[in-house]
């Protein structure tokens, strides 16, 4: 763009960018004051002195957050379903968006079947029936039960389909005249070329295996079995329900609800603050990609 | 010859279809619970059929009108305001030439959209409590302490800015990719012409957009009975149920908590038809006025 660099254009300049990072100062800020509650002790946290850095540093609610059962508990169930129920989203989004990135002529009823699945995005049951439908398959209670009914997301195959359609065909076809079959020029051509892309919906599977809690709320009926969220939100929500056992009352002499509730919380966020930053170069291309269509 | 080449991709396809078949198409027969007295001990089998006696009751609920209401106006002013700040936003960020600023910027704002409102949600609710920080902040300017979360008059515009506050970063990424890919000639020959800044973003980067923001507004029509089930779950309380209970919520108090199937799925019934019709209307007009497929 050509711009010439007059007086309004470098004041424009200066607000915009002010503007700019102040606005990123509101995106972060909010996590920087968890942060800081988090580490600071239950007289400067009770007082509200705690702004965006701890007062009067502690580690002591870490250190109760990681003895405590019921988190680490929550903890492992968190990290069993997004391995588990991400490597079943990544292996079924594969698999359907190889055949349904095909032309009509050759594979006749892809139409049929990308409307069996778009159908699904336009009308649902609801969220009565389909938890019928979840408890009378006895899922209640184990980890399939927040894993299997989402395992193939409509919205990443979309996404994953469009952006096959726009590799090359001409490497397919020279596969083919070598006679690699469908599974080879699946796994050994369309896989490694579509790093972006899978990378995009890696990290929405992950990100929304973390996140989910409502499946956890509505299939688990014992809080011992909740996911992280899900015990995080019946923390958040249900605050006045919790039973205090000789021990944690001697710890709580020391830190409070809220710097515990906070140091939850921020454990709860952590890992997508880590990965994110590192996918984010990919997701950008990869929703571009599947987005646009020619 | 040609089946024999299609049957690895019928495969392929299996778990995916068994999947959706279960969990998508299955609860659509569930529906018929919405014209029963349905009684878990009998089933659905045996439950009495009551023709459309649900959907007359639940239309003779006092509470009904106000819960369509908030729905459908949270809903419409969650999509204006957020359009409008996702574009201008989009612009401003367009402007920077920074490519180490730019990049920095973008991480920043687009990561609230990964974090799940149990999160969000609980950072606000600290944020905003009578003893919160905010409500301290407003305190060193005289002002009383509010209660942002059990405020009626506040709730529905407070759930409006937050949802703005988590989605706006994200949101930018196709505009962004829209301004991008607009031709440069064009700007070059406006500064030929003598049009400054403003002029270039209102007679170029705006039409540029067009398209874009046609379709995205467009195809967000289909979403006017969504107003956001987790955002409202976690920040409402009984003190704001008048103005902050949506169709979504109603059905989860109705349905799972006061165990009333029939009713909570009639109503589930009725946003799932009306949606149909919202969703198909706009990607027809999506299709027609942008050419837009999903596919």
């Amino acid at each position: 763009m050509v711009g010439k660099s007059s007086i309004s254009r470098k004041l424009f300049v200066g607000c915009n960018t002010a503007f700019l990072l102040l606005f990123c100062a509101f995106c972060i800020l909010p996590f920087v004051h968890l942060l800081a509650l988090s580490l600071s002790s239950k007289s400067a946290a009770s007082v509200g002195l705690v702004f965006l850095w701890p007062v009067e540093f502690t580690m002591k609610s870490y250190q109760f957050v990681l003895q405590k059962p019921e988190f680490l508990k929550s903890l492992g169930i968190t990290v069993e379903r997004v391995a588990l129920g991400t490597f079943v989203n990544m292996a079924l989004t594969i698999l359907a968006a190889y055949p349904l990135a095909k032309e009509k002529k050759h594979f006749r009823f892809r139409t049929v079947y990308v409307w069996f699945f778009v159908f699904t995005l336009l009308f649902s049951g609801g969220l009565i029936p389909t938890y019928m439908v979840v408890s009378s398959l006895e899922l209640k209670n184990t980890i399939w039960a927040l894993i299997i009914p989402g395992a193939l997301p409509i919205f990443n195959l979309v996404l994953l389909l469009n952006f096959f359609r726009g590799l090359p065909k001409e490497i397919e076809e020279s596969a083919f005249m070598d006679g690699a079959g469908h599974y080879t020029i699946l796994w050994k051509m369309y896989v490694p070329l579509s790093a972006p892309a899978l990378a995009t919906i890696g990290l929405f599977a992950v990100v929304g295996h973390w996140n989910s809690w409502f499946d956890g709320l509505i299939y688990m009926s014992s809080p011992t079995k909740y996911p992280l969220q899900t015990y995080l939100q019946s923390l958040v929500i249900e605050t006045n329900s919790k039973i205090l056992t000789k021990a944690t009352a001697e710890l709580l002499r020391h830190i409070s609800d809220r710097t515990v509730r906070a140091a939850q919380i921020f454990i709860g966020a952590l890992p997508v603050l880590m990965i994110y930053p590192f996918l984010q170069k990919y997701f950008m291309s990869g929703i571009v990609l599947g987005s646009v269509k020619e | 010859m040609k089946l024999k080449h299609e049957i690895p991709m019928h495969v392929m396809l299996l778990p995916g279809v068994l999947v959706t078949l279960i969990f998508s198409y299955g609860p659509m027969a569930g529906l018929i619970m919405a014209f029963q007295n349905y009684i878990p001990a009998f089933g659905m089998l045996k439950s009495e059929w009551v023709g459309l006696k649900n959907f007359t009751y639940i239309f003779n609920l006092p509470d009904v009108g106000q819960v369509v209401w908030n729905t459908v106006y949270i809903a419409f002013l969650k999509i204006v305001f957020s359009a409008v700040v996702t574009i201008v936003l989009a612009l401003l960020i367009h402007e920077v030439t920074q490519k180490k600023l730019k990049r920095t910027v973008q991480t920043i704002i687009y990561l609230p959209y990964f974090l799940s409102w149990i999160i969000l949600g609980a950072i606000l609710r600290d944020m905003l409590a009578m003893d919160g920080i905010v409500n301290q902040t407003l305190g060193s300017f005289g002002i009383e302490p509010m209660m942002f979360l059990g405020n009626n008059a506040l709730f529905p515009y407070l759930l409006v800015v937050t949802d703005c506050w988590q989605t706006v970063g994200f949101g930018t990424i196709v505009y962004l990719a829209a301004i991008s890919s607009i031709n440069p000639m064009l700007y070059e020959a406006s500064v030929i012409d003598g049009a400054s800044r403003l002029r270039q973003v209102w007679h170029i980067t705006l039409p540029g957009m067009k398209p874009i923001i046609v379709l995205l507004l467009t195809l967000s029509l289909g979403s006017i009975l969504n107003a956001g089930f987790d955002q409202i779950f976690v920040l409402y309380s009984p003190m704001v149920y008048e103005s902050g209970d949506v169709i979504d919520t109603w059905v989860y108090r109705a349905g799972l908590v006061d165990a009333q199937f029939s009713i909570a799925t009639a109503v589930g019934l009725f946003r799932s038809v009306v949606s149909f019709i919202l969703i198909s209307l706009s990607y027809y007009l999506a299709h027609k006025y942008a050419n837009y497929r999903i596919f």
